[in-house]
């Protein structure tokens, strides 16, 4: 009491600070809780969807985010439909042989990139970036006409041929910069006790930039897996469907259209990169954020 | 680049250093076969069709004859199609400053919790970027379904009238946008929030000290630290959103009567669906001037917050 007798000002202020950082949280805690709602409210309405039956969906009356009858037969009929798991093993078979070339080509490239100069490798890591800012919806047309002169229509060979164009620039741009940041104190180390550069990538590079190595792979498979615009364009016939225009594009069918049933395969397409985001939710973040804050 | 070449020329041709210069040249070559799939991958699959594009785009339909600019001179001439530039830069425009937006105050908000509960949080409003944008559109289709419209039902909660979401022109424009900015806006905000935790604390001490308000901390220390970020994420979005194709496909596929279209659709519509292939390349290529011009100032940005760190 006494000292704020002799400085008012100072203690009349730390009041007003503390007093300010609560209505800070409290701010801060309703507009995440807004933000919350409405950012989960599509995949949790999807999620009452395809629990619903039919009739259920079609009834108007009363509240459509609830379900009264929960029933897991849109789930049941899509897992016993051998159309829809065609679709599911279509994108398992093209992300995996994607995401696996993906990185092979780009720790070599960055590995080559990051440590070795050579003529116009400089040129070559600005080319990588520059070719990750050119977008997919650019190149599809003559794509398609290049995929189509080498008889990959309607295969999905031609998606494992064209997503390393939506993966390997990103994969080696965030290589380069995860490879550069090890210290070259390392290699030359490595050089004195005669290894040789198969053996400094193999026993240094990638053991050290793992994490790296794996946000690049988690990218890969994210990319490979929701494309959308190469398997629109170059596919279409039912059984060489990956699954997101599969869903799209054969689950709704004429006018009246399995909204349960639509918004249940929704989901389970949804799911793989759900489930590997939930588990490596910082190597995801790490990624996502490696493309402005490394290289 | 030419420097590089003389001076390892130079260095190849010094006497005595024979073992360092077999030495250059086997690591040269390494590098150079280490590098040939990356480099197979952009000249084959990105510059090869890029500038395929170009030829295909001065082709006439039947791509028999070369009919030069005519291509782009009747898409410049169609009513439509001028309604697709202008609706291509609104829509991302509007989008990408709302994501902008939206994206900072979330970050800022998350900024503002105990580092303990962020995780869980951030966790939860990453999810729309995680989920494969196609998939999660049609979840907003059926949300937007005119009679059926979960939204306007809670919008009829607060007794706001039913909103023809779909089927009016401008609501469509602006639902594409809404699915849009919440697929985006996460992104925006992980990436702000890896900003913010990266201006030194002692900044913010020194600026409470001098008696600073939380604007001008803002205004004065948050804003200019994170200036390059900002301007990176913008840009490179904006690249992202003008070249935009699974939402507006899944959410409205172009109509009503064409008016939603973005370049992506329509070209997909001319080239593919209609089987005009020259044209429909010719209005993807139109949006290489912009997407070139917005990647000059990413490059800049980028070269130059690595200057700064270095």
């Amino acid at each position: 009491m006494a000292t704020t007798l002799v400085v008012p000002g100072i203690f009349h202020r730390a009041g007003s600070l503390r007093k300010e950082r609560r209505w800070a949280l409290i701010t801060a805690y309703v507009s995440l809780i807004f933000a919350a709602i409405i950012m989960l409210a599509p995949p949790f309405y999807m999620l009452i969807t395809s629990l619903k039956t039919s009739a259920e969906v079609a009834d108007l009356a009363g509240n459509p985010w609830i379900v009264r009858n929960p029933t897991f037969d849109n789930y049941w009929a899509l897992l016993t439909s051998p159309m829809f798991m065609g679709f599911f093993w279509n994108s398992i078979k093209v992300t995996v042989l994607v995401v696996s070339l993906t990185m092979v080509i780009s720790v070599l490239a960055a590995f080559a990139l990051a440590r070795m100069r050579f003529w116009g490798s400089q040129f070559l890591a600005t080319g990588v970036f520059l070719t990750y800012l050119v977008p997919d919806t650019l190149l599809f047309i003559p794509l398609y006409q290049i995929v189509g002169s080498l008889g990959l229509l309607d295969s999905t060979w031609s998606l494992v041929l064209v997503y390393p164009t939506l993966t390997v620039p990103f994969c080696t741009w965030i290589m380069i910069g995860y490879f550069a940041s090890i210290p070259k104190e390392l290699d030359e180390a490595a050089l004195i006790d005669g290894a040789s550069w198969t053996q400094m990538l193999t026993r240094i590079f990638i053991p050290v930039a793992l994490p790296g190595i794996i946000a690049a792979t988690i990218f890969a498979f994210t990319v490979s897996w929701a494309a959308f615009v190469y398997p629109t364009a170059f596919i279409t016939r039912p059984d060489e469907m990956p699954l997101t225009i599969g869903v799209v594009s054969q689950l709704i069918r004429g006018d009246t259209f399995a909204w349960g049933q639509l918004m249940a395969g929704a989901l389970l397409a949804a799911l793989p990169p759900v489930i590997v985001y939930a588990f490596l939710m910082d190597y995801y973040i790490a990624g996502l954020t490696a493309g402005a804050t490394k290289g | 680049m030419a420097d590089g070449t003389t001076i390892m020329q130079a260095s190849a041709r010094a006497p005595g250093s024979t073992t360092l210069q077999r030495f250059a040249r086997r690591r040269s070559t390494i590098a150079f076969l280490m590098t040939l799939p990356l480099i197979a991958v952009i000249g084959g699959l990105v510059v090869w069709p890029a500038a395929y594009a170009i030829y295909l785009s001065t082709l006439n339909r039947r791509m028999t004859t070369f009919i030069g600019l005519e291509n782009f001179l009747i898409l410049l001439d169609s009513e439509t199609f001028r309604l697709v530039i202008w609706q291509s830069c609104f829509f991302a425009v509007t989008a990408v400053i709302l994501k902008a937006l939206i994206g900072f105050w979330l970050a800022h908000m998350l900024h503002h919790l105990p580092t303990k509960g962020q995780r869980k949080w951030r966790g939860m409003l990453l999810v729309p970027w995680v989920i494969p944008p196609a998939l999660s559109t049609l979840g907003w289709w059926w949300m937007f379904e005119p009679s059926y419209s979960s939204i306007n039902w809670v919008l009829a909660i607060f007794a706001v009238p039913s909103v023809p979401w779909l089927g009016e022109p401008w609501w469509a424009r602006i639902s594409v946008i809404i699915v849009n900015v919440w697929y985006g806006a996460p992104f925006f905000m992980i990436m702000y929030l890896a900003a913010l935790k990266s201006v030194p604390e002692q900044l913010y001490e020194a600026a409470a000290i001098d008696g600073a308000t939380s604007w001008q901390r803002l205004r004065y220390i948050t804003l200019p630290m994170m200036r390059n970020i900002i301007s990176i994420t913008v840009l490179f979005s904006l690249i992202v959103t003008f070249a935009n194709y699974d939402i507006v496909r899944v959410l409205t596929n172009g109509g009503p009567r064409d008016l939603t279209h973005v370049f992506a659709s329509y070209a997909f519509q001319v080239g593919i669906l209609s089987g005009n292939i020259p044209r429909g390349a010719a209005v993807s290529l139109f949006m290489f001037p912009i997407l070139a011009f917005i990647a000059f100032f990413v490059l800049r940005g980028v070269t130059r917050r690595n200057r700064e760190e270095a």
